[in-house]
């Protein structure tokens, strides 16, 4: 096992040598001509308004919240499903009553609405509305 | 005479030391969060070379694929954080030296007293992998703690969503 | 000395095959997508544009490496670099075939033979997150932050239902060992369908590859890198080979992805009916490779195609589509398959 582990390791260790050489050759060969403009921050030609490191929906946050969650309870099941053959329904009855009690969790989670993304509320442009506008 | 696993250990050792002192000294608390990746993965290290492989993925699967990620969104939620200056004072020393020697004593005499399993020798323990032995204890010994875990995690889950949960925005046209 | 170099040598040799591999891709991807658009495509670097690939490459060794002056240098270079490195280490725990003997030394064609190989995965795929992220973040550019966020967002929100349906397939083989996974695929359902785990867990394979595409970031769940929205997305900063990186990792990432689905669903290395016909072990692990490169070129195909014919999702209906219909089904298809396994149908 542990020698396993050290390939992947090797694997990794060998592939950032590799990319590393990549980014060595490319700083050989490449043209370094920078000035302020060329430095600057893209934003499609505009000036860049304010900071950059923009405030972000809350969402995310209860999106990972949720998930760090869940991926203990995934965890949970992975050693379960070793041995479910093994054991047979006391097994099976276990899982069902833990599955069970985070699906209360999740029930909970979705009726209070914190799985619905925030959507964009267009505002169609109807024909009449205008019409009776320029009128 | 060190042979390769202790000098893998010392690797490891050095990793996760250097990175968690980047984490508790870097003033940036994005290279501080971006740091705790490589103490993590060090963790993670540190239980495969005690043969503990389901162990070792979960450390990787749950700190780094889930709790950094929520680190990382709670940095980037907090406004404007890289520019102010979130530097913690040194206040309390005393007290604060107190513990920390107090719990590094603790883990001292863990280690001193602990029976460490050194390198897997048996070939049933190189080709098995604990996950099963865990299967095994989570329907017998452990149901119990097993069944409450489901309950611990609920909630969990269901107070983080409570706190975390925004104020309903007003409508916007 | 064996124990260090046996496994280099096939890391050199997979990464060799890889490389070429992403390379080809792009230029399999660009002729594609020009004949479902009536265009030609390149062919204008070598015969039938085959060497653009080449071309590229070197392109892109000679190109200026533009960093903005406000960005995280040393965040800004790595994240490429944990990008590709993920990506391809997925690589090490994959079975590409079975064993091969060669010069009267028989040889095991997987990397790394770890006992918690489906795990591992889920492992490394969630380290991908952290490539994205940082890029979004080290550049200090708007599109680019919020690329990276969506991207994280998307990506632990699929590894979920990724997790879960993999769990069906472990139920059946009791394994988590990637080799005897794919050696339990052997065999025959009715004595004639292949014994593959699609036609076991039909639904699993659904779910597992919708998963992979979101984990991929392909179309129809690029959002990370909305050309209308985003600019460039994640990227949108990146110049020079530190691009050309992240252009790597995201063909080499799909490429694993590809092998994964083959080895998980698809009967990895497995050539059905092979044992009808009378050939030499060597012969017959040579075909064994053949049919694991051609299983993966399918999959790789189909990837291509999906990208060119299916528009993509918006964000809500990506986060809907991930934890109200991915999730559940996947739950349900695992209590589905233990129940099956428990009344001994599977």
């Amino acid at each position: 096992m542990l020698t396993d582990f050290g390939r992947i390791f090797i694997f990794f260790i060998v592939g950032a040598i590799f990319t590393a050489g990549g980014l060595m050759t490319s700083w050989l060969f490449r043209p370094k001509r920078y000035y302020p403009q060329k430095l600057s921050t893209y934003e499609c030609g505009e000036e860049p308004i304010g900071d950059s490191r923009v405030k972000i929906n809350v969402r995310f946050y209860v999106v990972a919240l949720i998930f760090v969650v869940f991926e203990v309870e995934v965890l949970f099941i992975f050693p379960w499903a070793l041995i479910f053959q093994k054991v047979g329904m006391f097994a099976y009855l276990e899982m069902l009553f833990f599955l069970l009690i985070l699906i209360v969790g999740y029930a909970y989670v979705w009726a209070k609405g914190d799985l619905d993304w925030d959507k964009p509320i267009p505002v169609i442009p109807q024909l009449s509305k205008l019409l009776n506008n320029k009128s | 005479m060190l042979n390769l696993y202790d000098y893998i250990f010392y690797f490891f050792a050095i990793v996760i030391l250097g990175s968690s002192f980047v984490v508790v000294f870097s003033r940036n608390i994005v290279h501080s969060a971006f740091a705790l990746l490589f103490t993590f993965f060090g963790v993670a290290g540190f239980y495969v070379l005690l043969s503990a492989d389901f162990l070792a993925i979960t450390q990787l699967l749950v700190y780094v694929g889930g709790i950094l990620v929520l680190l990382l969104f709670g940095v980037m939620l907090t406004n404007n954080i890289v520019n102010v200056e979130i530097k913690s004072g040194t206040m309390q020393t005393l007290p604060a030296s107190l513990i920390a020697a107090l719990i590094a004593g603790l883990l001292c005499g863990i280690f001193y007293v602990s029976n460490w399993y050194l390198v897997p020798t048996t070939p049933e323990l190189l080709n098995n992998t604990t996950a099963v032995a865990i299967g095994y204890a989570f329907i017998t010994t452990w149901i119990l703690p097993f069944e409450v875990a489901s309950v611990v995690l609920l909630v969990a889950m269901i107070g983080a969503v409570i706190i975390a949960r925004r104020e309903k925005a007003p409508e916007v046209e | 000395m064996n124990l260090i170099l046996e496994p280099i040598v096939k890391i050199l040799i997979v990464l060799f095959i890889n490389l070429t591999l992403v390379s080809y891709l792009v230029l399999i991807e660009r002729k594609v997508s020009a004949y479902i658009q009536n265009r030609i495509g390149p062919n204008r670097v070598g015969p039938w544009g085959l060497l653009q690939s080449v071309a590229d490459v070197v392109k892109l060794f000679f190109k200026e490496d533009i960093v903005p002056k406000d960005a995280n240098k040393f965040i800004h270079s790595l994240a490429p670099v944990i990008s590709v490195v993920v990506a391809f280490s997925t690589f090490a725990v994959i079975p590409f075939g079975n064993k091969i003997t060669l010069y009267g030394n028989e040889y095991n064609l997987v990397i790394a033979d770890v006992n918690v190989g489906v795990l591992v995965i889920l492992a490394l795929t969630s380290l991908g997150v952290y490539g994205i992220t940082l890029s979004g973040w080290s550049s200090n550019n708007k599109y680019s932050l919020l690329g990276g966020l969506r991207s994280s967002a998307q990506m632990i929100s699929y590894e979920l239902s990724m997790g879960i349906s993999l769990i069906g397939i472990l139920l059946m083989t009791q394994s988590m060992r990637l080799t005897q996974i794919v050696a339990e695929q052997g065999g025959y359902i009715f004595g004639f369908i292949p014994n593959w785990n699609i036609f076991l867990q039909p639904i699993g394979f659904i779910i597992f590859l919708v998963s992979t595409f979101a984990e991929t970031n392909r179309l129809p769940f690029d959002l990370p890198e909305a050309e209308e929205e985003l600019v460039g997305g994640y990227h949108t900063e990146y110049s020079g080979m530190k691009f050309g990186l992240f252009f790597l990792a995201e063909y080499a990432s799909m490429i694993t992805a590809s092998a994964f689905i083959v080895t998980l669903f698809l009967g990895g290395w497995q050539a059905p009916f092979i044992e009808y016909f009378n050939f030499s072990p060597f012969v017959i692990s040579l075909l064994q490779l053949s049919a694991f490169a051609i299983k993966v070129l399918f999959v790789l195909l189909f990837f291509i195609l999906i990208r060119w014919t299916i528009p993509r999702f918006r964000y809500d209906q990506l986060m809907n589509i991930g934890w109200k219909v991915m999730l559940p089904l996947s739950l349900l298809n695992l209590i589905v398959t233990a129940f099956l396994i428990l009344i001994n149908i599977l």
